[in-house]
């Protein structure tokens, strides 16, 4: 199960990976990394349909923002889960996130607890949905 | 022949009387008044039949009394102006008194005489007649002079008088003048304290306006911070768990993650400091001090810092931006905070233009317009100069208004959004360098600020 994070903060993905080394060692999913909006959408355009899952997205980022990226990830693959990691825990970022599908909403700093059970859910939900 | 006394009379009259413009005291004049009282008097006495040795007394009193006039007359300076008319009279009197003198002690010889006495009577006359006519003279003369005087007077009195209103006017315009320039060095000083206070309320708008930037600033690498030492200590227990496994070489490698999450701890951990370091130094009042700068870093911070601030305070505003800096860029001494706010203004000014344009084009277009908005700094080494560019794409300053964008209170955002002061300040503070700061822009396209700083003080 391959899981693409995008956050222009490229320390980001030192974190996840050391994070979830156990799954990422267990193969139970991996991990792909885009550090702005149109790396994002490009790296999804390389397999049709993408062998990504799960989409987890900065909100605030130069250029394309999280919220713009995740009506663009909706329009062309609906199938994708995309949730909003933002700094800012705004009601109007929220409702905006959940408005465009969004699934979830994480405000920095990430609990990484929630975003493992969030994680564990999908890969079973997966794991489920492939038998 | 006339009688001494009557003589007397005439000459008093005339003493009192005045001399042209010149007139006796009233002491004077009194005394006269006695004298002529006493002429009266030794007239009377004289046509009364007295007894001989007072008849003798009336005549040596009608001498002394001319004698008196006479003398008086030529004595004191006072009178000085009728020593003319005495010396008309004199011969006359002394003819007098010799006629009455011989006439009644020896009227025989003064018959025998009396021819000649007669001529020297005429001769008498001629002489005071003569006199008479030069004394006229003098006193037509002296009144010509007195009129001439007089009206010099009145011009030196109109000359005064001018003098005094020309004195009172001068007084008047300097006391004026004075209180103008007074006024004005008051004006000045409240100016001045006004462009100190203007700057300093720019500077803090400026600075409110960071906040929001500048505590995402922080807060991302603090997050780093937290999120990686929460992460090590994960790795410790782990690292543990794998040593009493005897997985050593797990261990090792978890024991490099560890080492490589403490550097990056490290790391965010100075960003947040800088960051600080930086908001410090721009809320500080200036102290005009140069230091070596590196501009590479002061326009990356202060791009981000304008960036997130501008996130912060506007969900909807959101741009692209880029830094092209030149590696090679020697670091230059100026006024560090002076710099990070020139930078600030550009790039905050830079985001506004490409936001505005996004707004309309996205409004014409109903909806989202594929304009990508985006603001870049480019910094270059140019030999012995430094060349900083901050570039937008947005929609350009109409050629009408181009000339105005550094003048004071020039703004054309709306009112409360902007002081007008931004450029302003910021062409003082590249001025203050000694660089050049000018203005590219072409309208519907984007606009160019290009700094060029020479490198003197340079190391």
């Amino acid at each position: 199960m391959n899981i693409l994070i995008v956050d222009d903060e490229t320390d980001v993905e030192i974190l996840f990976r050391q994070k979830f080394r156990k799954e990422i060692k267990s193969g139970m999913m991996s991990l792909s990394f885009a550090f702005s909006g149109q790396e994002a959408l490009d790296f999804l355009a390389q397999d049709n349909p993408p062998l990504v899952v799960y989409v987890f997205s900065d909100i605030n980022m130069p250029g394309m923002t999280g919220l713009e990226l995740l009506k663009k990830i909706k329009e062309r693959y609906p199938q994708i889960s995309v949730s909003m990691i933002s700094a800012y825990g705004d009601s109007e970022n929220y409702e905006k996130a959940i408005d465009s599908g969004a699934k979830e909403f994480f405000t920095k700093p990430i609990d990484f607890d929630f975003l493992k059970n969030e994680i564990q859910e999908l890969v079973a939900k997966h794991k489920s949905n492939k038998q | 022949m006339l009688s001494v006394t009557i003589i007397s009379i005439i000459l008093l009259y005339s003493l009192k009387r005045p001399f042209a413009s010149i007139t006796v005291s009233e002491e004077w004049k009194r005394l006269f008044n006695y004298g002529l009282w006493v002429a009266v008097g030794l007239i009377v006495l004289e046509w009364m039949p007295l007894p001989g040795f007072l008849d003798i007394l009336v005549y040596l009193a009608k001498y002394l009394l001319v004698g008196a006039i006479v003398f008086v007359t030529l004595t004191f300076p006072e009178l000085e102006h009728k020593k003319g008319m005495i010396y008309a009279w004199l011969p006359i009197i002394g003819i007098s008194i010799i006629t009455d003198i011989f006439s009644n002690l020896t009227p025989e010889f003064y018959k025998n005489w009396e021819s000649y006495f007669k001529t020297g009577e005429a001769f008498a006359f001629i002489w005071a007649i003569a006199m008479w006519i030069i004394n006229a003279k003098q006193k037509k003369n002296l009144e010509r002079e007195r009129i001439k005087s007089l009206e010099k007077e009145k011009e030196l009195e109109i000359t005064e008088e001018l003098k005094k209103q020309l004195e009172k006017q001068v007084a008047a315009r300097t006391a004026e003048l004075l209180s103008q320039k007074n006024e004005l060095e008051t004006t000045l000083k409240e100016l001045k304290s006004t462009q100190t206070q203007l700057i300093h309320a720019e500077k803090m708008a400026s600075l409110g306006e960071l906040t929001a930037g500048i505590a995402h600033e922080i807060q991302n690498p603090l997050n780093f911070v937290n999120n990686f030492s929460e992460l090590s200590n994960e790795l410790l227990e782990e690292m543990k768990e794998e040593i009493e496994s005897g997985n050593y070489n797990i261990a090792k490698e978890i024991a490099e993650d560890i080492s490589e999450n403490l550097k990056k701890i490290n790391h965010h951990g100075n960003r947040a400091d800088s960051i600080v370091k930086g908001m410090l130094q721009h809320s500080r009042v200036n102290s005009g001090e140069k230091i070596l700068t590196d501009l590479n870093a002061l326009a990356d911070e202060f791009m981000r810092l304008s960036y997130h601030g501008l996130r912060a305070k506007d969900k909807s505003f959101n741009a692209d931006f880029k830094l092209e800096l030149d590696p090679e860029l020697p670091q230059v001494e100026v006024v560090s905070q002076d710099f990070g706010r020139l930078i600030l203004n550009l790039v905050n000014n830079a985001f506004y233009a490409v936001h505005e344009k996004k707004l309309k084009l996205d409004k014409e277009a109903g909806g989202t317009s594929d304009f990508h908005p985006l603001v870049k700094i480019t910094s270059t080494h140019l030999g012995d100069k430094i060349q900083i560019h901050v570039i937008d794409n947005g929609g350009g300053i109409p050629k009408s208004i181009i000339e105005k964008v550094f003048q004071p209170f020039f703004t054309t955002k709306p009112t409360g959004a902007g002081t007008g002061l931004g450029l302003s300040l910021s062409y003082d503070i590249v001025k203050a360098h000694g660089g050049e700061f000018t203005v590219e822009s072409t309208e519907g396209e984007g606009t160019v600020f290009k700094i060029v700083l020479p490198m003197k003080g340079v190391r």
